[in-house]
């Protein structure tokens, strides 16, 4: 399908505002003033209507495909928090409203909403306060180590490392380096962290280690709290990547657990659209003695019900965001939470723990699956088996594609073989998980008869399998090029 | 129960099959000393439930005020269109594209909006977005520090305030020397910019047009940054970029911008959407993800994430940067809204903006005891000084319904005076009238 820019034809009209009554010229100097056109496309509304539509029916996206794509949490987001988000009194407020005087009183109402969901994170989760600034969940780590690190400079503790699992997010050990950390890496065993490895490189210079819990794997972390007791005994924190909350709701608090530092991806957990790729929002929340480092702003509640925002926190460690935070999205997990209230939440963890290990015992005999015990709300199998046959866990996945349904996750974790990371959620019906299990088990079937059927795969979709090499050796990033 | 399909039978059936009499038992590997001290949090509402009180809340907010706030984000119309589009499942409903096959769409707009944004900067690459304008900065300022080894960056006091502020938040930790050279009446001051660039400085930062709505020309500026070795960078604002001196032509090396006002509502702060651009020889340094055209084995054209070796899921603490994510739905609002009004369009809005402007300058400046910070070439946006504080006066302005501007001295010390005025297309010639009007009675 031609780009956009290809369909634009000059002089055809689309949304154009009235005419401006001056020319450029009147208004700036010729030297101030651009030479060359921006060449935009020229398009009618229909033109722009009819490209788009065409290009969103060659996607994949939960309202249309079963999306089981591990450590993503690709779960159904609810239609009327989209309205919710586009409500005037909400879209139309301009982020610097509350920062005139007495603007506070001016947006009393988006504040609540900030304050409230502050509160529901903190019971959800154990924490003493959070920060709803951050814009993604990488985003949580970057602001969580830096809150982290100036507990440490205030305390006068010289820190220069940070540890992270093999098994962590490839976003964990970037965002403690560019936070200014070491990244240590330690080796897990039978899949969690081993306390005898984390034994080998703890010492003062220990800043924090990363955790995920339950991990990439889909395992819950068994020696959690030895980990917890031997980090305090060299004054370290324990950081929680939240990607993986939706397993726990009700069962268990990140800082019950021990845990100083917790990011929580609202638009896994608080179900709301992941668009392609984003926005998201990674609020961070911290234990009582890491509060003052909190970034500013912080919103306030007063003895009489009103709420304000305060920038008056000496050991702040600043600004991450310009604002605060992704508003918009933190309103559509806000609507979530009330809608599901306590019992929803816990019953969404149940159900997607229950999903991902009715997944697996029906997948068990047809791949390997390396940890083959209960898992918590993904698991993770291995095409080691098929690939001896030549058809590897890529192939199996883009079969999968040709079935209308989105593949699991492939690339990670690093330490499994030809992984395949499930991730049913809570939201997909009995009925769809067994006719997943059936198209899945075909395809293995397949492995066995016709593996080049396989690596051909897909047949159905716009296009079959792209040369990435090509892409990134031949680099054409934009039409121009 | 909300969201979740089961029956009771398939939920008995599901347990069988897994080999647990209960849901408990699914969680028996949490030992009780971890589980929850409390989770008291109240019960589910019913959607019309929800939405009521929600929408009580959303009219707790006031947006009724005639608004000159600018400082940065702005308030343009957006088609409906764009909304319309934009709602499609097939789009907001997707993850990111790790499976090209089943996300052309998605990657296809990204690379369009890769193609749009490096015609309006006039730079050769973007990447597919970062957060937001102030966090592309932040980005744009360690690409230059990775690429030239180098530690010290050289920042107009003209660049916005709130990006300053986050640009030392996120560098606390590293050894890098941030210098600010400051403002000369709200203009950028060239000569004492000039002056801090050394043989150790990695980068100058500024803003087009700057932070008080001056409108600059800094071609001198960076070639004599870019003759000591120092990397250019522009903050921009992508409405004027359509009629004012492109980044390119003045000879940035990467251009920055906050992408809100090209299609996207204020939404009290986000979210919002960082778009970054750079030169080709650059493109290696640029953090987040990138789309790429190639083609599949019959030969047809497609698009990829490409150059992921720079990624933190490949390179984790070697990546160029932590960023995972992109603001993927705000960049394809972006693409949208560009393509509605197209170059005339886009040049129109940007004209009649700056023309509200100057009308407005023009009135508020005969006002006595107002005057014009700087006289120079404005955009969309001026600052004027007031007799009394720029606090008092918008606290009685807001009283009359009317936000007359940001004042100044929330972040530059001395400008307690000082207000900035924003206009956009949105406002009339009445709007504007009445604010002079009523400016003048409260002064």
């Amino acid at each position: 399908m031609s780009t956009v820019f290809k369909k634009s034809t000059q002089g055809r009209e689309g949304v154009w505002p009235r005419l401006p009554e001056h020319e450029l010229g009147e208004i700036l100097p010729a030297n101030l003033t651009r030479e060359t056109p921006a060449s935009l496309p020229s398009l009618s509304e229909l033109d722009v209507v009819r490209h788009f539509s065409l290009l969103s029916r060659k996607n994949f996206g939960v309202d249309s495909n079963f999306y089981p794509l591990g450590s993503c949490t690709m779960k159904y987001n609810p239609k009327f928090c989209e309205d919710i988000a586009g409500l005037p009194g909400f879209s139309r407020l301009h982020p610097l409203l509350p920062q005139l005087p007495r603007g506070d009183e001016l947006t009393q109402g988006a504040l609540e909403v900030m304050y409230e969901t502050e509160r529901w994170l903190c019971e959800i989760t154990g924490m003493a306060e959070y920060t709803l600034h951050p814009m993604a969940g990488a985003h949580g780590e970057l602001t969580g180590v830096l809150t982290m690190a100036a507990y440490h400079a205030d305390k006068g503790n010289k820190k220069t490392k940070i540890i992270c699992p093999d098994s962590a997010h490839g976003t964990n050990p970037a965002s403690a380096a560019i936070a200014g950390y070491e990244v240590v890496s330690i080796a897990s065993k039978d899949g969690i962290v081993d306390p005898a490895a984390l034994a080998e490189v703890l010492d003062d210079e220990v800043a924090g280690m990363m955790m995920t819990c339950p991990n990439t794997l889909g395992l819950f972390e068994k020696n959690l709290p030895k980990i917890v007791e031997m980090l305090r005994g060299v004054d370290a924190l324990l950081y929680y990547d939240g990607a993986n909350l939706n397993a726990v709701m009700g069962k268990m608090r990140v800082g019950d657990a021990g845990f100083d530092v917790v990011h929580v991806n609202l638009h896994k957990t608080f179900a709301t659209p992941h668009g392609g790729g984003g926005p998201g929002s990674g609020p961070v929340g911290v234990c009582e003695k890491l509060v003052p480092y909190l970034p500013i702003s912080r919103v306030v509640k007063d003895p009489s019900g009103r709420f304000h925002l305060r920038y008056d926190y000496p050991k702040s460690i600043g600004y991450v965001a310009p604002f605060y935070g992704n508003f918009g999205v933190v309103l559509k997990a806000y609507a979530y939470m009330l809608r599901l209230g306590r019992e929803g939440l816990i019953r969404v963890s149940e159900n997607a723990v229950l999903a991902a290990n009715y997944l697996r015992k029906k997948l068990d005999d047809v791949l390997e699956v390396p940890f083959d015990r209960i898992c918590m709300h993904e698991f993770v199998a291995s095409a080691e088996k098929q690939s001896e046959k030549g058809v590897r866990a890529l192939d199996i996945a883009k079969a999968l594609l040709d079935k209308g349904y989105h593949a699991p996750t492939i690339y990670f974790p690093l330490i499994v073989k030809e992984c395949l990371m499930f991730e049913p959620t809570e939201t997909e019906s009995k009925d769809t998980l067994d006719q997943f299990v059936a198209d899945l088990r075909d395809i293995l079937a397949q492995a066995e008869t016709d593996p080049a059927a396989l690596q051909a795969a897909p047949v159905t979709l716009p296009v079959t399998r792209l040369d990435e090499t090509a892409a990134a050796r031949n680099m054409h990033i934009t039409d121009d090029m | 129960m909300p969201y979740v399909p089961h029956t009771t039978a398939d939920t008995r059936e599901m347990l069988t099959a897994v080999g647990v009499s209960s849901m408990e038992e699914l969680f028996a590997e949490i030992p009780l000393s971890l589980r929850p001290k409390s989770f008291d949090l109240p019960p589910g509402m019913s959607e019309m439930a929800t939405r009521a009180k929600i929408e009580d809340l959303s009219s707790r907010n006031n947006t009724n005020l005639v608004s000159f706030l600018g400082a940065g984000f702005y308030d343009h119309y957006v088609p409906s269109a764009v909304d319309a589009l934009i709602s499609r499942g097939e789009f907001y409903t997707a993850y990111t594209p790790y499976q090209p096959e089943a996300s052309q769409g998605t990657l296809q707009a990204i690379f369009e909006y890769q193609t749009a944004v490096t015609r309006l900067l006039d730079m050769d690459c973007s990447n597919a977005s970062v957060y937001d304008g102030g966090t592309a900065l932040y980005e744009a300022m360690m690409m230059a520090v990775r690429q030239t080894k180098r530690v010290r960056v050289v920042i107009s006091e003209t660049v916005s305030p709130i990006y300053r502020i986050l640009l030392g938040t996120y560098t606390r930790n590293l050894k890098l020397d941030l210098v600010t050279v400051p403002h000369k009446d709200g203009g950028t001051d060239f000569a004492a910019m000039e002056k801090a660039v050394d043989a150790s400085t990695a980068c100058v930062v500024v803003q087009s047009p700057n932070f008080f709505g001056c409108v600059e020309d800094f071609s001198a500026l960076f070639a004599s940054a870019k003759a000591k070795g120092a990397l250019a960078i522009v903050s921009a604002y992508p409405v004027l970029a359509s009629v004012l001196k492109t980044p390119g032509q003045m000879g940035a090396d990467i251009a920055v911008a906050e992408g809100q006002s090209l299609g996207l509502p204020l939404s009290f702060g986000g979210p919002y959407l960082g778009i970054m651009t750079c030169t080709k020889a650059l493109v290696r340094q640029m953090p987040g993800r990138i789309v790429g055209r190639t083609t599949d084995s019959e030969g047809r054209t497609g698009y990829v994430l490409t150059l992921q070796a720079r990624e933190q899921h490949i390179r984790r603490q070697k990546a160029t940067s932590n960023i995972c994510s992109n603001q993927a739905l705000c960049a394809l609002r972006c693409l949208i809204h560009l393509c509605l009004l197209g170059e005339e369009g886009l040049k129109r809005t940007a004209r009649i903006s700056m023309e509200n402007a100057r009308y407005a300058a023009g009135k508020l400046s005969q006002i006595k005891g107002v005057s014009l910070l700087n006289n120079g070439p404005a955009g969309n946006e001026f600052a004027i000084t007031l007799p009394r504080p720029a606090q008092d006066v918008c606290l009685a302005m807001i009283g009359r319904g009317y936000v007359p501007g940001f004042p100044l001295g929330r972040y530059y010390k001395g400008l307690d005076n000082a207000l900035l005025v924003c206009c956009t297309e949105k406002h009339s010639r009445r709007d504007i009238d009445i604010l002079a009007a009523w400016l003048e009675d409260e002064i």
